[in-house]
């Protein structure tokens, strides 16, 4: 879905969001909205951005939940950006997230457009809880350019897919494996009340994707290393 | 000197703790392999590519987890994942410092949405970490180096000691020429790619510790106090390195104006001359 | 993918109280070997997972080599290759014959 149709659909009493190229941010009542359109490559300079509108939350609206609204093909292929070090700048917007967590503001995800990588990683996998809309795309990379890297024959990939969830794109992979809580339709702005109602808790993502049957093995592998104490 | 690069990630874990002290938890007879391998016509590790345990380092306990580089590449997957997660959770419960013995290309494709998922769940469990004050330490002096969501997990831990050997990014060279071309980085230019990734580089950002690469000079730079995360600060820093060197063509061109006197020497000092000669001049 | 199984007659016991170890790492054109004690009568069982389908006589010919030189016996013996040499193989069994007894052939 388009930026532009979707944020009269979550905030029907209208918002002060303000956008500068591929980036946006701005309150809708007592939300505050931070994202990307147009699917955004993250760099450097748009982490650091969003990382400062994080810590600008914290202090002007303590408490104030944080939704996140990345459209994103993943990050930025620069040398410059790697020069400087792009993992440190995606790293400290994780680290505001986490500080903003701490200071008690809950932080929603919606995947609206496209979620790839470390675009996805570096922006909704961190919130408390991950939502996508319907036609969301949500992938580490497709299956053409996986058969190249790995060697498998595509149609393997292809004929794979089918049964299981764990390498190709799709939402529905996310949600089987418990990284994608839901998918939102039909009334979005009640979808957002009734995630911002939920109590976040703890990681539950494995759990999740334990009971949905996408990912069978991480929850009781990390409990045994955890919990080995003989 | 026994060197980290060429070692195994079992033997630096053995080459690191006091001898005999390391146990592991899921070890590799119990055959916890990943289940994804098989149907993809790929072998599948013991231990799926990490060993996690504990230890202790001149008497004081430990948790500590070695990826393996030459068993995919040390990527990620569900197992694999799960391994590093439980580790760091368990060191919430205890409170126990964490040594991440990191070499990883990133996500395994062939379990990429596990893989990614997985990273994710290391990111959380790092930062509640960080909030606890419990220190986690990443050691990387490996080939592959740490790219990928690994490299920005490695971003998010109290401190970083690399070799000059080793390399740190998101995106490996070759992905950038793939998707970009050849003008955007020359990934077959080793000199070019090291000034990029490489730990002289990372050292002069202050994001790594530099040390040579021998595995007692990584078990001597271990520090465990923690490192208190004050974020405000951490967006000033880096915000003023976007301002001044966010543009810059070329890692030699930010050594230039560091003050560094003919940085093009760099790449070829030993670790304690290139020491020197960047003392007083980091970014 | 195959996956082979092979039995020796083996020889001395190793301790039943050695600790399982594994050997090498499986890399492209490596294996790795985990050895456990076992009882089994005095012989040695091999199972080896390999990336490379029909070298199933070149894996008995090696393995058959290794343990008459070793005359171990009361081992399990698991392989995981990545289309290792025979000559690889061979070394890395010795490595990890030794790292179980805790001593050379």
């Amino acid at each position: 879905m388009k930026i532009d149709d979707l944020l009269p659909q979550l905030f029907p009493n209208g918002h002060d969001i303000a956008f500068d190229g591929d980036y946006f941010a701005g309150p809708a009542g007592d939300v505050a909205v931070i994202g990307t359109r147009d699917r955004a490559a993250i760099g450097a300079a748009l982490s650091h951005r969003m990382a400062g509108e994080v810590l600008r939350i914290c202090r002007d609206h303590p408490g104030r939940p944080i939704l996140l609204l990345v459209d994103t093909l993943g990050q930025k292929m620069s040398r410059r950006d790697e020069t400087i070090c792009l993992n440190a700048y995606i790293a400290h917007l994780a680290k505001c997230l986490d500080h903003a967590r701490g200071r008690g503001h809950r932080i929603i995800g919606l995947v609206y457009g496209e979620a790839v990588s470390a675009g996805f990683l570096s922006s909704s996998m961190l919130a408390d809880a991950c939502y996508a809309l319907p036609e969301a795309e949500v992938k580490v990379m497709n299956l053409p350019a996986m058969s190249r890297v790995t060697k498998i024959p595509l149609e393997r990939l292809e004929e794979l897919s089918q049964s299981s969830a764990v390498f190709a794109p799709g939402v529905e992979n996310y949600i089987a494996m418990g990284a994608v809580r839901g998918i939102w339709e039909g009334d979005l702005a009640a979808c957002l009340e009734r995630a911002l109602a939920e109590d976040p808790g703890p990681d539950t993502r494995r759990t999740l994707g334990e009971q949905r049957g996408g990912r069978t093995l991480a929850r009781r592998v990390s409990a045994d290393v955890r919990g080995d104490a003989a | 000197m026994t060197s980290w690069l060429e070692a195994t990630a079992r033997e630096r874990i053995a080459g690191l703790l006091d001898p005999g002290s390391f146990t592991e938890f899921v070890p590799p007879e119990a055959r916890i392999t990943s289940p994804h391998l098989a149907q993809l016509n790929q072998p599948a590790a013991f231990d799926d590519g990490v060993a996690v345990g504990r230890g202790t380092l001149e008497g004081a306990p430990m948790l500590i987890a070695a990826q393996e580089g030459a068993f995919m590449g040390g990527a990620v997957g569900e197992v694999h994942g799960a391994k590093i997660t439980g580790l760091l959770e368990r060191a919430l419960d205890e409170r126990a410092p964490v040594l991440l013995l990191l070499e990883s290309g990133g996500v395994r494709l062939h379990e990429a949405n596990a893989g990614l998922i997985a990273v994710s769940e290391i990111m959380r469990a790092i930062l509640a970490l960080r909030g606890a004050g419990v220190p986690v330490i990443v050691l990387n002096g490996g080939r592959v180096g740490v790219f990928g969501g690994m490299g920005i997990a490695t971003c998010l831990c109290d401190r970083l000691i690399m070799s000059e050997d080793a390399r740190l990014g998101l995106s490996g060279p070759e992905v950038i020429e793939t998707t970009m071309g050849v003008e955007e980085f020359d990934a077959a230019d080793r000199a070019l790619v090291w000034r990029v990734t490489g730990g002289k580089n990372r050292a002069i950002f202050g994001e790594a510790v530099l040390v040579p690469d021998d595995i007692a000079a990584f078990r001597a730079a271990i520090r465990l106090d923690p490192v208190p995360l004050d974020v405000e600060a951490e967006h000033a820093l880096l915000g003023a390195r976007l301002d001044r060197f966010g543009a810059a063509e070329d890692a030699l061109d930010i050594w230039a104006d560091l003050g560094i006197e003919t940085p093009a020497r760099l790449p070829l000092l030993d670790t304690d001359d290139f020491l020197s000669a960047i003392e007083g001049k980091l970014a | 993918m195959e996956r082979l199984e092979y039995e020796f007659d083996g020889g001395a016991p190793v301790a039943p109280r050695n600790r399982p170890t594994l050997t090498g790492v499986l890399g492209s054109g490596n294996l790795e070997v985990l050895v456990e004690p076992a009882d089994l009568g005095g012989r040695v069982r091999v199972e080896v997972q390999t990336a490379a389908v029909g070298f199933g006589a070149i894996w008995q010919a090696v393995l058959a080599d290794v343990f008459a030189r070793w005359q171990v016996g009361d081992i399990r013996v698991s392989i995981n290759d990545a289309g290792a040499t025979p000559a690889v193989v061979a070394l890395r069994l010795d490595q990890a014959l030794s790292d179980h007894t805790g001593g050379g052939a």
